[in-house]
Formats: structure tokens, sequence, C-alpha cells
């Protein structure tokens, strides 16, 4: 399978690190089995770095602070497409540079309110961009998951909370024990 | 030994294991497109060779199936892609290529096709990537067939390749009643000449 390249990426001395360990030969074929496993780490790692050591800066107007306000909040929630581990504000890959100016473009040219905002996101890049994935069919065990463990949970609670309750006793087996207690 | 007391390690072998095979089931990187089965978003772009002159819209898109290549000439793998794009116009002449050259230079994109061949019936404009975004685009190569009615029946994100073209295109096309080989026996492209001659043409 060919890989799917990103616009390049300037090479600055924040990511100098970052991108030797990322560029690759083209059209070499995936990595297969644990070696990919282990490069799934490798980039994340990266990637985490990366977005620590290259804060990405754009020079925006505004017409005032409170519409600025909308898009660092907006831009802050989505994810880039290309970065996996990063939301848009965080991540310096071209694609995200790109979605920026289109939030900007929508929010201050276009006046669109932040709803709409993130409807144009979703509706071209899908559930993906969005941090908070809606609740649908191919999401159901990434929202259900979680109250599942909380019922096992609950359950082996409630089995060991029975196991320490003493027997269940008959008022005569109790008066016997009582008997057997006191001759003791 | 109580066997009570490997439950927790049970438990997290358990979850390794989940993790170990989930990340591998799936190339996290590969992201669905959105357009599938929705139409082809409305644009306006310029047109490479230029054209008469106006831009070019959705709706020239339509009447008859169309495949979108999103494709630059900073991105290798369309390098490789190229040839089995001249394939694929040779095999399904009546099937229109419509290029999108993607933050590209547009003087190396003409000399690129002078280069390596044209299998495209024109090129749009896409500079700062704007037109991308509207097309859900993150990198190149992206390639999408538009239905005559202009709706995304099928995306590739990365090359097209020989195997995509039998197994997702070539079914899709024949399906709209578009005569295509079948794919076993793609005609041979001439050789392309080396590299060198598109790099000679570059100025350094």
């Amino acid at each position: 399978m060919f890989r799917h390249e990103p616009f390049p990426v300037r090479i600055g001395a924040g990511n100098l690190r970052a991108m030797k360990l990322r560029r690759r030969p083209p059209l070499r074929s995936q990595p297969s089995g644990a070696f990919r496993g282990w490069l799934v780490g490798l980039c994340l790692l990266c990637g985490a770095a990366s977005a620590l050591a290259a804060s990405p800066v754009d020079v925006y107007d505004f017409p005032d602070s409170e519409v600025e306000a909308r898009y660092r909040a907006l831009v802050a929630e989505f994810r880039c497409p290309k970065c996996l581990n990063t939301n848009l504000a965080g991540s310096d890959a071209p694609i995200a540079k790109d979605l920026r100016a289109a939030v900007h473009r929508l929010i201050v040219e276009e006046g669109r309110s932040d709803q709409e905002v993130r409807d144009y996101l979703q509706a071209r890049y899908g559930d993906f961009v969005l941090y908070d994935p809606p609740f649908k069919a191919a999401t159901l065990a990434l929202w259900l998951g979680p109250l599942i463990f909380v019922g096992i949970g609950l359950g082996l609670l409630a089995g060991r909370w029975r196991r320490r309750q003493p027997a269940h006793l008959s008022d005569a087996d109790r008066a016997r024990l009582q008997r057997l207690l006191d001759e003791a | 030994m109580r066997p009570a007391l490997f439950a927790p390690l049970a438990l997290f072998a358990v979850v390794l294991a989940i993790g170990y095979i989930g990340f591998q089931l799936e190339d996290p990187q590969r992201l669905p497109s959105a357009l599938l089965g929705k139409p082809f978003p409305a644009f306006a772009a310029p047109r490479l060779d230029g054209g008469s002159g106006a831009l070019v819209r959705r709706e020239d898109l339509l009447g008859s199936p169309v495949l979108v290549n999103v494709w630059a000439t900073w991105c290798p793998t369309c390098r490789a892609e190229h040839d089995e794009l001249l394939r694929i116009h040779a095999a399904a002449p009546t099937l229109r290529i419509i290029g999108v050259n993607y933050k590209d230079d547009a003087a190396k994109a003409r000399r690129w096709l002078r280069a390596y061949g044209d299998p495209y019936e024109f090129n749009l404009v896409d500079l700062d990537g704007a037109l991308g975004v509207e097309l859900g685009v993150y990198g190149a190569p992206e390639t999408f067939l538009l239905n005559p009615e202009g709706e995304v029946v099928f995306k590739q994100v990365g090359a097209v390749t020989s195997d995509i073209w039998r197994q997702e295109l070539a079914p899709r096309l024949a399906a709209m009643g578009m005569r295509v080989d079948d794919g076993a026996e793609l005609p041979e492209v001439g050789a392309a000449p080396p590299s060198a001659a598109l790099e000679a043409d570059v100025p350094a």
C-alpha cells in the first residue's frame, strides 16, 4: 500500500528531531506486525514531543475579542486530521493550518455560528475531527463500554457483600446457637 | 495459592491483548470519508491550463462518471500513481479524469504533465488548499469517484493502484453502465521518461 502524504513541512529547529524520525523513503510498503506496534508508539511519542516543541503561530485579525475567544475555543475543540492526538490549535501540520484558516474565514468573514462551524468540519472530515464523538451505532461500545465495566464492578462488589452477610438462621437455630455459646 | 490472586494479572493480559490486536486492526491514519454517498461539495476553481478563463463549478462534473484525483508534484506517491491513471485513461477513455493540483506550483505541474503524460481532461488549481478543505482532503493523493448525479460513490486515500482499479473502480463504473476493460489486461503505457528529464527542467 502506498503512503498518503501530507503537504511537506519546512523543517524548523523545534521539529527537526521528529521530522528525521518521521521521514521515510517513498513508496515503502507498510510495516507489519509487532514492528508496526512499536512504530505507532514511537509516532505517538514524537507527535507529543513535536506538539510541545512547536506551537504554531498564525496572524489573524479579529473584529473584537469575543470573536477571537470563539476562534480560540473552536480550534482547541477539533482534532487535527493528520496528527491523531493533537487539536487544531496545537498542530503545526499544514492541514491544521488550512483548517484554522477555514474556521477563521467562517466565523469572521461569513459570520457563522459555532455550531455551523462544527457542522461544516464534521460534514467534510467526519467524526474523526471531533474529540466529543456523537452517540450512534458505531460509537455504542465507546459510550456504553465504561458502563458495562462499572456494572461488572458493582456485580463483583455485590457478590462479596452477600458472602460477608451472616448465614440466615431460623429462630430455633438462633436459640440453639445461643445455648451453645452460653454453655461454652 | 489462591487462583483469585491471578485475576488482576489475567485482566491486564486481556486488556493488553485487546490493545495489541485493536491497534493492528485498523490504520489509525485512515479517515473514513464523510462525503461517501453524499453530493460532491459545491466549488469554483480555475483551470491549470486556463481553459476559457471561466471557473469550473460542481455543475461541470455532472452527467457522467468522473474520477477526481488530488495530486501534487511534491508528492512522490502521486508519481507512482500517475502511471496507473494513464492506464485507467487508456482502459476507460470515456471516463472523465479531473485533476486537482493541490498546494502546488503551476509551472512545475505543467512540466510534470508534459514529462509524464496527461491522463486528465483538465486540472483544477488549488493553490492554498481551500478547495481541499471543501473536499475533506488532508493530503495527497486522494481520489473520488462521482456518479453522473455528482455523488461520491467511492473515495481512495493514498494511491490508486491496479488492485484499487480492479476491485473498487472498474466494478462501480461497469455498474454505472460504462464500458471498461475488466482490468485483467490493461494496456501497457509507454515507458515514462526517467525522472531526470523532469529534474533537468526545474530551475535550481
